[in-house]
C-alpha cells in the first residue's frame, strides 16, 4: 500500500480561532485508495482539519496538498475532484430526494445526457428508489446519510471526505455504509472519515488519533496497538468495583477502565512483569479475579496516547 | 455553458423552494396588499360620523346655531344632548363617545370679547385620527345670525406631521411601490442566503465548483420576478382602490423598476455577506429600511429636510426611485428627463453587487 501515490499530504497544518488552537501542526500522508480515519472526541479538530483539506478554511500555518493540488491556491480546481459529506446534513430539506440529486448533478455540470442516468443509478445503489419523491427533511437518519453520500459521490470524486457520517445512523445501516466505503476504496477512491466510534476507527486501513487539535498517534490499528508504551491487562472479577478500587491505589497502573465485569488496566511497558503485578495486587486485596494480558484495542490505544500527551504537557 | 447550467440549477432550486415556502409566498403578496390598504386609508383623513355628544349650557340663539353648524358638517355625529360637562366626561370615560362639545354658559360673551376660546372640545386623545378630526372642527367658522359675516373661532394651528403636503392616496401609492420593494427585496435576498448559511446548505454549495457570480445570479433572478409581481399588485390595487392613474409609459416604468429592484437585491446580497443569522439579516434590513422610508421623500418633503439628511437621502436608492416613479406615474414624465436618477440607481447597483461578490467568499473563514 505504501508504494501507492500519496493522495493527501499535510505539513504543520494549523488553524487558530482567536486564541484557541483548533488544529495544531498536524502532518498527514495518506496513500491513494486507503480508508483513513480521524479518531477523536468532540472538539478535537476533526472537522476543522477536513475543512482545511477541502479548501474551505484557510490554515493559519502549514500547507496541505490534495491530489497534488494546493488546498489554498488551487482550491477551486480541487473541487471537481473531491466529495465532502458535512457533519451536519447539508442538502435541501424542502426539496425531494430526486430534486436534490438533480441539483447536485447540474451544479457539477455533468453532461446533460448523463445527469438523469447517473441520478437513477445512485438512487438504485443507495436504496433510495422508494423515496425519490420524498422531501429530504422527512427522511430517516439512515436515509439522509445515504442521500448525503450519494450527493457527495455523484461526480465520482477521487477523494472523499466524510465528517462523522454515521453519527445519526443505526447499527445495521452503519454496517451497510461501511461496506459501501470498502467497495469505493477498492475501486481506488481515497476516503478520509472522521469518527468518535472506536469500532469504526478499527475498520480503517490507517488512522490518526486527534486530541485537542494535536495528532497524538497514527498508523494502522495493528501498528498503533504494537507501538503504544503500555501493556494491557484484562481483569475479570465478580466484584469489578472492588477490584478497580484496589488497583487504583497503585501508581504503576496508569489507567483502569471498567467495561461491565471486565477491567482493562494499562501498565507502562517500563514496569516489568505487568501481569504479575496486577495479579499480586489483586491477591493482596483478597479479590477473586482472573487476569490476562491482551492485545490493545483502540479504546486502550486512545487512553494510552491521550494519557501520554497529558503527562507530557504536565512536565 | 457550464455557467448557464449552474445558474439554471440554482434558479430552479430557488423557485422550487419558494413555491413550497408558504410564509415567504404569503409575504410576497401580503406585504404589498397590507401596506397599500394601510397607508392608502390611513392617509385619507376625511373621517366622518364619529359619535359625539354635546352639552349646551348657554342655550342661546348663537349657541344653538353653532351646534347646528357642527351637525351639518357631518364630521361628527352629534347624537346626544346632555346637561353638564360632567355628563360629557362620563360618556367619554364609558367609551360611548369619542368627542364631546362643551358650550359654556358665557358662550356669547366669549365670542364677542374673544379673550378666551368659546367652546371646548373634549377629545379621546389616544386616537390620532380623532385628534385630527377635532382639529378639523376647530377650523369651523361660526356664523352670526344677524349678519352673515363669518367670524372664525380662535383656532389652534393644525399641523399634520404625517402628511404635511396633504397628499392623497394618489401620491402615496407610487411612493409605496418603492417602499415595499425596498423592504421585501432587501430582506428576501439577505434572509435567503443567510438561511442557507444557518441550515448548513452553504457549506455544501461552496464545496462545489459553482462560482460566486453564478450563485448570486441564480439567487437574484427569482426575486426580480417577485419584485415585478409586487409592482403589479401595488399599482393594480392602487388603480382599483384609489384610482391612481399611470400617466407615463409602461416600458419606462418597467425599466425604472427593474433597475431599482436590481439595486435592492444587490444590497440584500451585500447584507447577507455581513450577517451570520437570519435575525441579524432582518435587523440590517431595518437599518436600511428606516432611513429609506423617512428620508427618501416618501414621508417628508425632501426639500424641507436639513442638508445632511438630504445628502444621506441621495445615497438611498429609494430617493431616486421615488422621483422616477412619481414622475412617470403622476406627471407622465419621460425617463430621459430624469436620466441622472436612473444613472444613480445603476451606479448603486453596480457598486453594491461588486462589493457583495468580492465579500462573498467560498470559504468559511
Ligand atoms: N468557526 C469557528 N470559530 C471558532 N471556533 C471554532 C470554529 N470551528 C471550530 N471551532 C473550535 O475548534 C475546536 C475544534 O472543532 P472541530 O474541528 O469542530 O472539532 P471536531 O470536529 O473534532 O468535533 C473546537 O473547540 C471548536 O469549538
Ligand atoms: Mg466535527
Amino acid at each position: 500500500m505504501n508504494s501507492r501515490a500519496i493522495a493527501i499530504s499535510a505539513t504543520g497544518l494549523t488553524r487558530k480561532f482567536g486564541s484557541l488552537i483548533a488544529v495544531n501542526e498536524v502532518d498527514l500522508e495518506i496513500p491513494a485508495g486507503t480508508i483513513y480515519g480521524f479518531l477523536g472526541p468532540n472538539g478535537s479538530g476533526k472537522s476543522t482539519t477536513i475543512r482545511m483539506l477541502c479548501g474551505l478554511l484557510t490554515p493559519s500555518a502549514g500547507t496541505a496538498t490534495v491530489m497534488g493540488m494546493d488546498t489554498v491556491k488551487e482550491s477551486e480546481a480541487l473541487k471537481q475532484h473531491i466529495g465532502y459529506m458535512t457533519q451536519r446534513f447539508a442538502l435541501f430539506e424542502d426539496l425531494t430526494v430526486r430534486e436534490n440529486l438533480r441539483f447536485i448533478s447540474e451544479v457539477y455540470a455533468l453532461p446533460r445526457a448523463k445527469r438523469r442516468p447517473r441520478v437513477d443509478q445512485l438512487l438504485e445503489e443507495f436504496s433510495l428508489v422508494a423515496q425519490v419523491k420524498q422531501r429530504a427533511g422527512t427522511l430517516s437518519g439512515g436515509q439522509k446519510q445515504r442521500l448525503a453520500l450519494a450527493a457527495a459521490t455523484l461526480h465520482e470524486p477521487k477523494i472523499l471526505f466524510l465528517d462523522e457520517p454515521t453519527s445519526a445512523v443505526d447499527p445495521q445501516n452503519r454496517r451497510d455504509f461501511w461496506e459501501k466505503l470498502f467497495e469505493m476504496a477498492e475501486r481506488g477512491t481515497t476516503i478520509l472519515v472522521s469518527t468518535h466510534y472506536m469500532d469504526e476507527a478499527a475498520r480503517c486501513h490507517r488512522l490518526a488519533i486527534l486530541d485537542q487539535g494535536v495528532k497524538v498517534a497514527d498508523g494502522s490499528p495493528k501498528e498503533l496497538g504494537e507501538n503504544i508504551g503500555y501493556n494491557v491487562i484484562e481483569v475479570v472479577a465478580d466484584n469489578p468495583n472492588g477490584a478497580r478500587l484496589s488497583l487504583s491505589d497503585n501508581p504503576a497502573f496508569t489507567s483502569i477502565t471498567q467495561l461491565g465485569v471486565r477491567l482493562r488496566v494499562l501498565v507502562s511497558k517500563r514496569v516489568p512483569d505487568a501481569l504479575g503485578q496486577v495479579k499480586l495486587n489483586l491477591r493482596e486485596a483478597q479479590i477473586r479475579a482472573e487476569a490476562d494480558q491482551v492485545f490493545p484495542d483502540l479504546e486502550d490505544i486512545f487512553m494510552a496516547v491521550t494519557e501520554e500527551r497529558r503527562k507530557g504537557l504536565a512536565i | 455553458m457550464k455557467s448557464i447550467i449552474r445558474i439554471m440549477a440554482v434558479l430552479r432550486k430557488e423557485f422550487l423552494q419558494l413555491s413550497r415556502d408558504r410564509l415567504t409566498f404569503g409575504m410576497i403578496v401580503g406585504i404589498p396588499l397590507m401596506q397599500l390598504l394601510m397607508f392608502g386609508y390611513a392617509i385619507d383623513t376625511d373621517v366622518r360620523n364619529l359619535t359625539a355628544a354635546y352639552a349646551d349650557e348657554a342655550d342661546t340663539h348663537l349657541s344653538r346655531q353653532f351646534i347646528a353648524d357642527i351637525a351639518a358638517s357631518q364630521v361628527i355625529n352629534l347624537g346626544r344632548r346632555v346637561e353638564t360637562v360632567q355628563d360629557l366626561n362620563r360618556l367619554m370615560d364609558a367609551g360611548a363617545i369619542s368627542i364631546g362639545v362643551y358650550v359654556p354658559e358665557d358662550f356669547d360673551r366669549r365670542i364677542i370679547e374673544r379673550d378666551r376660546s368659546a367652546v371646548q372640545l373634549l377629545v379621546d386623545g389616544t386616537d390620532p385620527i380623532i385628534l385630527g378630526v377635532a382639529q378639523q372642527l376647530t377650523a369651523l367658522p361660526i356664523r352670526f345670525d344677524s349678519q352673515t359675516a363669518l367670524v372664525p373661532v380662535p383656532s389652534m394651528e393644525v399641523r399634520n406631521y404625517y402628511n404635511p403636503e396633504r397628499r392623497s392616496a394618489v401620491n402615496i401609492v407610487p411612493g409605496l411601490v418603492g417602499v415595499i420593494l425596498t423592504m421585501t427585496m432587501v430582506m428576501f435576498t439577505a434572509v435567503a442566503i443567510v438561511r442557507e448559511k444557518e441550515r448548513g446548505n452553504m457549506e455544501l454549495l461552496i464545496n462545489t465548483p459553482i462560482k460566486t457570480p453564478e450563485l448570486m445570479l441564480g439567487k437574484i433572478i427569482p426575486y426580480v420576478l417577485i419584485g415585478l409581481i409586487q409592482l403589479v399588485i401595488v399599482l393594480g390595487m392602487g388603480g382599483y382602490f384609489f384610482k391612481v392613474p399611470i400617466l407615463g409609459s409602461y416600458s419606462q416604468l418597467l425599466t425604472a423598476s427593474l433597475v431599482f429592484i436590481g439595486a435592492n437585491l444587490a444590497l440584500g446580497l451585500l447584507l447577507s455577506t455581513l450577517a451570520t443569522t437570519q435575525f441579524q439579516a432582518m435587523q440590517m434590513t431595518f437599518f436600511v429600511f428606516l432611513p429609506s422610508i423617512l428620508l427618501s421623500g416618501f414621508m417628508f418633503p425632501f426639500d424641507g429636510m436639513p442638508p445632511i439628511a438630504q445628502y444621506i437621502a441621495e445615497l438611498l436608492p429609494l430617493t431616486h426611485f421615488n422621483r422616477l416613479i412619481r414622475g412617470i406615474i403622476l406627471r407622465g414624465a419621460d425617463i430621459s428627463s430624469m436620466w441622472d436618477e436612473l444613472l444613480a440607481l445603476l451606479a448603486f447597483m453596480v457598486i453594491t453587487l461588486t462589493l457583495a461578490i468580492a465579500r462573498f467568499s467560498k470559504r468559511l473563514d
